[in-house]
């Protein structure tokens, strides 16, 4: 491979977010649950400026999970976009998912996790992906950037094929770590 | 419609709201507004929670969202709505028309052995929802009001928050089915028709 076909490459794997507003089209997501998240920030501005979407901000990520199950019983399909520590907000209401079968894709950018600067952010994101899988949500991984956009693809396939949570984490590697000016 | 408190018998309040109610679609928060519902008549249409408390409201913005055309009505209590009370910020925000949300306030956890809530202590729920910049807003004390609420609730123009002071006596249990799968699939027919069911 030669220099410049390593870095397109590059810069392909880098506009993941923009590969994840295409996977939401072609899944025909409707609504789109949120509580921002820097890792985030480009595929929530791309689902703002589509009209077919409706954005909804919430004020805590439980919130979230409950839309998603208000939306599916109208035959709406939904996402949740989060940081690693909202996940910790989700626990109880995921009761949802599991009572009635429901389909809930979560797409979760992960603090706490590779590098992190800020102590806070570490129980929650070391314990993400175990309270996730205790509360039944299949979860999966992406550490590279070429791996998040067929990595959520799986995530959404398998949440609406078979009634159940999903997540992707994509790693802190992915996004980078937040260094409050320190580096 | 009145208990011998001198406030409204809740199970004939919400038998009022949902006189003659069309193809209205009903979220119940847990505990005795999914047991007031399912008195007034189990059917598909209704979604009755047995858990998930602090979401029921959301719940009703996801349906309301996803059915515009529909009247969607979340019958809760005022334990349950305090739980999730943000999500007032998020639905006025959302501003979804064909929302309605009416809290039967008793003023105390009635599952739990009747321990008070924060609405005995003098918090508004109505005030909050104002606050939260919900266009209409009821506060229903007296049986008279409850044509007003029921017909604003038909009306749209929404979203719509009203909490009706109930009387706190338990009433006997009247259990909807407890098989959530079956609670769900039952209500995307209704809504969808057959096709809920096959691959999308």
């Amino acid at each position: 491979m030669d220099q410049r076909t390593d870095e397109s490459q590059t810069r392909a794997a880098a506009d993941w977010p923009d590969g994840l507003y295409d996977l939401l089209k072609t899944h025909g997501i409707r609504q789109v649950a949120l509580v921002p998240d820097a890792g985030h920030a480009r595929l929530i501005r791309r689902c703002l400026a589509d009209n077919e979407m409706r954005v909804v901000s919430l004020t805590t990520e439980e919130e979230g999970i409950a839309l998603l199950q208000g939306a599916w019983l109208g035959g709406e399909k939904g996402v949740l976009l989060m940081q690693s520590s909202g996940v910790g907000n989700c626990i109880n209401m995921l009761s949802l998912a599991i009572m009635h079968r429901t389909p809930m894709p979560m797409i979760v950018t992960m603090r706490g996790d590779f590098g992190e600067f800020n102590p806070a952010q570490v129980p929650m994101g070391n314990a993400t992906q175990t309270v996730l899988e205790a509360m039944g949500t299949l979860v999966r991984r992406a550490d590279r950037p070429e791996d998040v956009v067929p990595t959520v693809d799986a995530t959404i396939r398998l949440a609406f094929n078979t009634f159940r949570p999903t997540a992707t984490l994509i790693g802190q590697r992915v996004i980078g770590a937040k260094t409050f000016g320190k580096d | 419609m009145l208990a011998a408190s001198g406030k409204l018998d809740r199970r004939e309040l919400c038998r009022a709201l949902l006189d003659d109610r069309g193809d209205m679609l009903v979220i119940a928060g847990l505990g005795a507004p999914a047991w007031d519902i399912t008195a007034v008549g189990d059917r598909a249409e209704n979604f009755p929670l047995w858990g998930g408390m602090g979401g029921a409201a959301m719940i009703g913005l996801g349906l309301a969202l996803a059915q515009p055309a529909r009247k969607v009505l979340v019958i809760t209590g005022d334990g349950e709505m305090l739980m999730g009370v943000g999500s007032l910020a998020t639905i006025a925000v959302q501003r979804p028309a064909n929302l309605s949300i009416v809290v039967q306030d008793n003023e105390h956890y009635g599952e739990t052995g009747m321990q008070e809530t924060h609405t005995k202590h003098g918090v508004d729920l109505v005030g909050m929802a104002k606050s939260a910049g919900f266009p209409r807003t009821m506060l229903v004390t007296r049986p008279e009001e409850v044509p007003a609420l029921r017909a604003a609730i038909h009306e749209g123009g929404g979203p719509l928050f009203a909490a009706a002071k109930v009387d706190a006596s338990s009433l006997p249990l009247v259990l909807p089915p407890r098989e959530g799968s079956y609670l769900q699939a039952r209500m995307r027919e209704a809504v969808l028709g057959p096709a809920a069911h096959h691959q999308l």
